[in-house]
């Protein structure tokens, strides 16, 4: 065997013992890594991000909505077209006193804890946005092309418990800006209100998803 | 099988893959990119709720603006001018606008003090007016209860007139408000139309304005009322000549700045009569040559006041002068107005009657666009006081002339007669002229009730303090300034936020101290707190009061027209000058009033300091204006740390050499080197009171100086 060959030998040895061992466990490992990251990354993670966090007391939106008929007795628009939002002690005392309507435990507390020591009541907001963003309710709840409050919303206005507010851990904001799903995607309107679901709304109804100036003031 | 280093290999690539496809790595740029945003909550964003506007009245200067105060949810977020208010009509200036400021002002007083030694403690508002009650029982336990006073910012508004009423069911005649050139015009009015008359100028119906250094767009007046007639002014194309030794704003803004040698205001303005009763061209409709006084006073301007001397005295141009009274007398509607700068102080008494005197030689007298005389009003109708013998004996005893007067004398001994002084929305240890004296003074008196809101230069002397609300917590009448306005108004103060600190309404505090006294003093005040005394003394007007937050009582000049004495101008009055020996004291100090500087009682607010010209603050440093002729003499260059010496103090100043200054002079800013807790605007350059003695004028008792002999030295 000329000197050539046996290296060439020993190149075909090399390769066969050490080559194939070495990359198969490197498959391996980067299987075994890349599932358990991507899992995490997918299931363990939003549990890491956001905090569980319950609403002061239980707020069954059906009961109210039956006693008062729609969203806007409660969350409504101000003559100089500002929003509400959740309302105020004050607009709660406009039915409720001191002594309970009702008989459930929730409205005991409200009672009890809020209107007797005027303490207003501290919502965790689900929807709540950045405040970089300018946002009208007015603008999309009047005029011809005037919306739902579900098609942002939801189907809360038929909620019977308050759902745990799930806050970000990061960003301080509530997980229905986000969505559900981490994945982000959503099957309803109202799943997911980031920048882009409002751009492909404007885009849809009005030609243009709008100038950047528009909401960022 | 074998782990090697391939096999890391693939596991970190399996990582790397496996986070790149699960979705946290988006999510997680996406909400580090939220989180930024908001950086760790560093940008404050204010609470979130319904938006309302009250309508209130600004006391930050006399302006009496009507203001709207913008909340949210409640909370006081912004002062805005108030659109129908007939003062300001949605004006307002830089003060009023940083109003929110004071209410969370650093040096703002939290509850009652007691001085203890050197040192303030916390008391009850109980134990603090108890323990004021016995001090005052003891005092009219010895019989004297003239002995008591009161210095008050002002002398109108109900709350003043509690303390006046108080002072005189206790048993004192010793109640003072602080002089302003309002004073002055009262004692011009009285003396040459007749008691209890004041003066005010329908400046924005004039077609010529003759302003003898009145800071007209520096706040003069009502200053909101006066920058939008300045405005309105321009577009009218109605003329302002501004006579004054110094470029300020408004002269920059004149159609004309004379400069003029401070002090020779009443000379000019005597020698302009001179020419206007020369050349016959007064209004004739209105001075009859019969007149005895009027002849007296023809004679006395053609001997004393010919236009070569005034030219020669004033420094004035022998033409310019006749330019002057030709354009004055020849205009339709002309105005002549006096009070230097903001009119603060008092003014010259000579001065303000020659400059009334052409007011009265072009007959504009109760017409549009001229100067109105009236009545004082009074739409505060309080019951009858009722004295015992005590109060009968002490209220009969004579009073000071003036505060300037009371303080001069209680320097001069630690035995004064003054034994007890509250001091009410004024800061006399800090505007008085010659503080050092005024602070001696105080130290003379042996008890001092403060009603403040801050722990300014006066509070820190008192013995006891009963802090105020501010003026966003507090029901109060505030009646518009006599002069600065034609139209006269009171508006309503009221309270917009709640209290921030355990504060009173000064009025509150003064119905306290005399139901503790009991006896008489109580009877007179049946009220059970100030906002139903308030309501009460105001019965006429109540209703458009606090439905519109503001009533105008007249808004027309007197139909009468009342006639006019000129013996006031000819009796040998003296113009008051600059004090100090010429030779040790070359210069003259002079005080300038800048509009982005309070000067009064209060304290500019942290924001409005910010905008002044580091031309006249830099850093903690203050700078005084200098002619370059005069830089140049004193070897002096821009920027140059210098000291000024005045017969009264000294004190280190930059130099700012400005050609807008006429040589010999010096020129410092009023309002600065306060010793308030508040970082942002005390110990920042120096009080110009400091180094100014005060010239009390013999008839008024007042203090009418405008400058001080001065010399200049670098250092």
């Amino acid at each position: 065997m000329s000197e050539k060959e046996k290296s060439t030998e020993l190149c075909k040895e090399g390769e066969k013992t050490e080559g194939d061992s070495g990359l198969g466990l490197g498959v391996l490992f980067f299987l075994i890594a890349f599932v358990v990251v991507f899992l995490s990354g997918w299931l363990l993670f939003p549990k890491l991000l956001y905090s569980k966090k319950e609403q002061p007391f239980n707020f069954n939106h059906v009961l109210h909505t039956n006693e008062t008929g729609s969203c806007d007795t409660c969350h409504f628009l101000r003559e100089d077209g500002s929003y509400n939002g959740i309302p105020d002690l004050a607009s709660c005392m406009e039915c409720h006193e001191e002594e309970p309507m009702g008989d459930t435990e929730d409205e005991l507390i409200f009672c009890e804890e809020y209107i007797a020591k005027e303490k207003e009541v501290p919502w965790f907001i689900y929807s709540k946005q950045p405040d970089c963003v300018f946002f009208s309710h007015a603008a999309h709840l009047k005029g011809k092309n005037s919306m739902e409050c579900k098609t942002c919303h939801g189907d809360i206005g038929e909620s019977e418990e308050s759902k745990p507010y799930e806050e970000n851990r990061i960003t301080g904001y509530g997980r229905d800006i986000w969505g559900k799903s981490i994945w982000g995607i959503k099957k309803h309107s109202w799943d997911r209100m980031k920048m882009d679901d409002c751009a492909e709304c404007h885009k849809e109804e009005t030609g243009s998803q709008g100038a950047c100036f528009q909401c960022h003031k | 099988m074998k782990v090697d280093r391939r096999s890391f290999l693939g596991l970190g690539l399996g990582a790397v893959a496996g986070a790149a496809v699960s979705p946290a790595g988006m999510k997680l740029t996406d909400d580090s990119s939220i989180m930024t945003q908001n950086w760790f909550g560093l940008l404050p964003v204010p609470i979130d709720g319904e938006i309302t506007f009250d309508n209130s009245v600004c006391s930050l200067c006399k302006g009496s603006c009507g203001i709207t105060v913008k909340k949210v949810a409640g909370r006081a977020i912004k002062i805005e001018g108030q659109d129908d208010h007939p003062i300001n009509k949605g004006g307002i200036c830089l003060h009023g606008i940083a109003g929110l400021q004071y209410l969370y002002d650093p040096s703002r007083i939290k509850s009652p003090l007691q001085k203890i030694g050197d040192r303030f403690e916390k008391i009850s508002w109980d134990d603090a007016v108890s323990h004021i009650a016995e001090k005052l029982t003891a005092i009219k336990d010895q019989q004297k209860p003239e002995s008591i006073a009161c210095i008050s910012g002002n002398d109108e508004g109900s709350v003043s007139e509690l303390f006046k009423r108080f002072l005189k069911v206790f048993g004192s005649n010793n109640f003072y408000s602080m002089a302003s050139m309002d004073t002055t015009w009262e004692t011009t009015a009285s003396k040459m139309h007749g008691k209890s008359n004041t003066l005010s100028f329908d400046i924005e119906n004039s077609s010529f304005i003759l302003s003898f250094g009145s800071g007209f767009i520096e706040g003069w007046g009502s200053p909101v009322h006066c920058f939008k007639t300045n405005a309105a002014r321009k577009k009218k194309n109605v003329n302002l000549y501004q006579i004054e030794p110094r470029l300020s704003n408004t002269a920059a803004g004149a159609d004309k700045w004379i400069p003029i040698k401070p002090g020779t205001e009443a000379d000019l303005a005597l020698g302009l009569c001179n020419i206007i009763i020369n050349e016959e061209i007064y209004d004739i409709t209105s001075i009859s040559k019969s007149n005895s006084s009027f002849q007296a006073f023809s004679k006395m301007v053609a001997k004393d006041y010919t236009p070569e001397k005034v030219a020669e005295t004033t420094g004035i141009d022998l033409a310019l002068i006749k330019q002057i009274a030709h354009k004055f007398a020849w205009a339709d509607k002309p105005i002549a107005i006096a009070g230097k700068g903001r009119g603060d102080t008092a003014g010259d008494t000579k001065e303000f009657a020659a400059v009334h005197a052409l007011n009265c030689l072009a007959g504009n007298i109760n017409k549009k666009g001229g100067t109105w005389v009236s009545r004082k009003n009074n739409y505060l109708k309080f019951p009858l006081a009722k004295m015992d013998s005590i109060a009968k004996n002490g209220f009969s005893k004579p009073r000071y002339t003036s505060f300037e007067t009371l303080i001069d004398k209680v320097a001069q001994s630690s035995d004064s007669d003054i034994q007890a002084l509250f001091v009410l929305n004024s800061n006399p240890c800090y505007t008085m002229r010659d503080s050092d004296k005024v602070i001696k003074a105080f130290e003379n008196i042996p008890f001092k009730v403060s009603f403040s809101s801050f722990m300014d230069e006066t509070a820190k002397k008192a013995d006891i303090i009963l802090p105020t609300h501010m003026f966003l917590e507090r029901y109060e009448d505030i009646p518009s300034p006599s002069a600065g306005i034609t139209k006269k108004t009171v508006g309503l103060s009221r309270p917009l936020v709640k209290p921030i600190f355990d504060t009173n309404n000064a009025g509150d505090a003064i119905l306290m101290i005399a139901k503790a006294l009991k006896g008489n003093v109580a009877e007179n005040f049946p009220w059970s707190n100030y906002k139903k005394c308030l309501e009460s003394v105001t019965k006429d007007i109540w209703s458009s009061l606090s439905d519109k937050g503001f009533v105008v009582l007249t808004d027309k000049p007197s139909y009468l027209k009342p006639s006019t004495d000129f013996f006031h101008v000819t009796n040998n009055l003296k113009s008051v000058e600059a004090q100090g020996d010429k030779k040790s004291f070359p210069l003259t100090l002079i005080s300038i009033d800048n509009v982005r500087i309070a000067g009064g009682e209060i304290a500019s607010s942290p924001f409005a300091i910010k905008t002044v010209s580091d031309k006249v603050i830099k850093g903690t440093d203050i700078l005084v204006e200098l002619n370059p002729e005069t830089a140049a003499k004193a070897r002096l260059a821009h920027g140059d740390k210098a000291k000024i010496t005045t017969p009264v103090g000294s004190a280190l100043v930059k130099v700012n050499v400005f050609e807008g200054i006429m040589p010999g002079l010096i020129g410092m800013a009023q309002g600065l080197g306060r010793t308030l807790d508040n970082k942002y605007v005390a110990d920042k350059g120096v009080n110009i009171n400091k180094l100014i003695a005060p010239v009390i004028e013999p008839g008024s008792g007042q203090d009418a100086a405008w400058g001080i002999a001065a010399s200049i030295s670098k250092v």
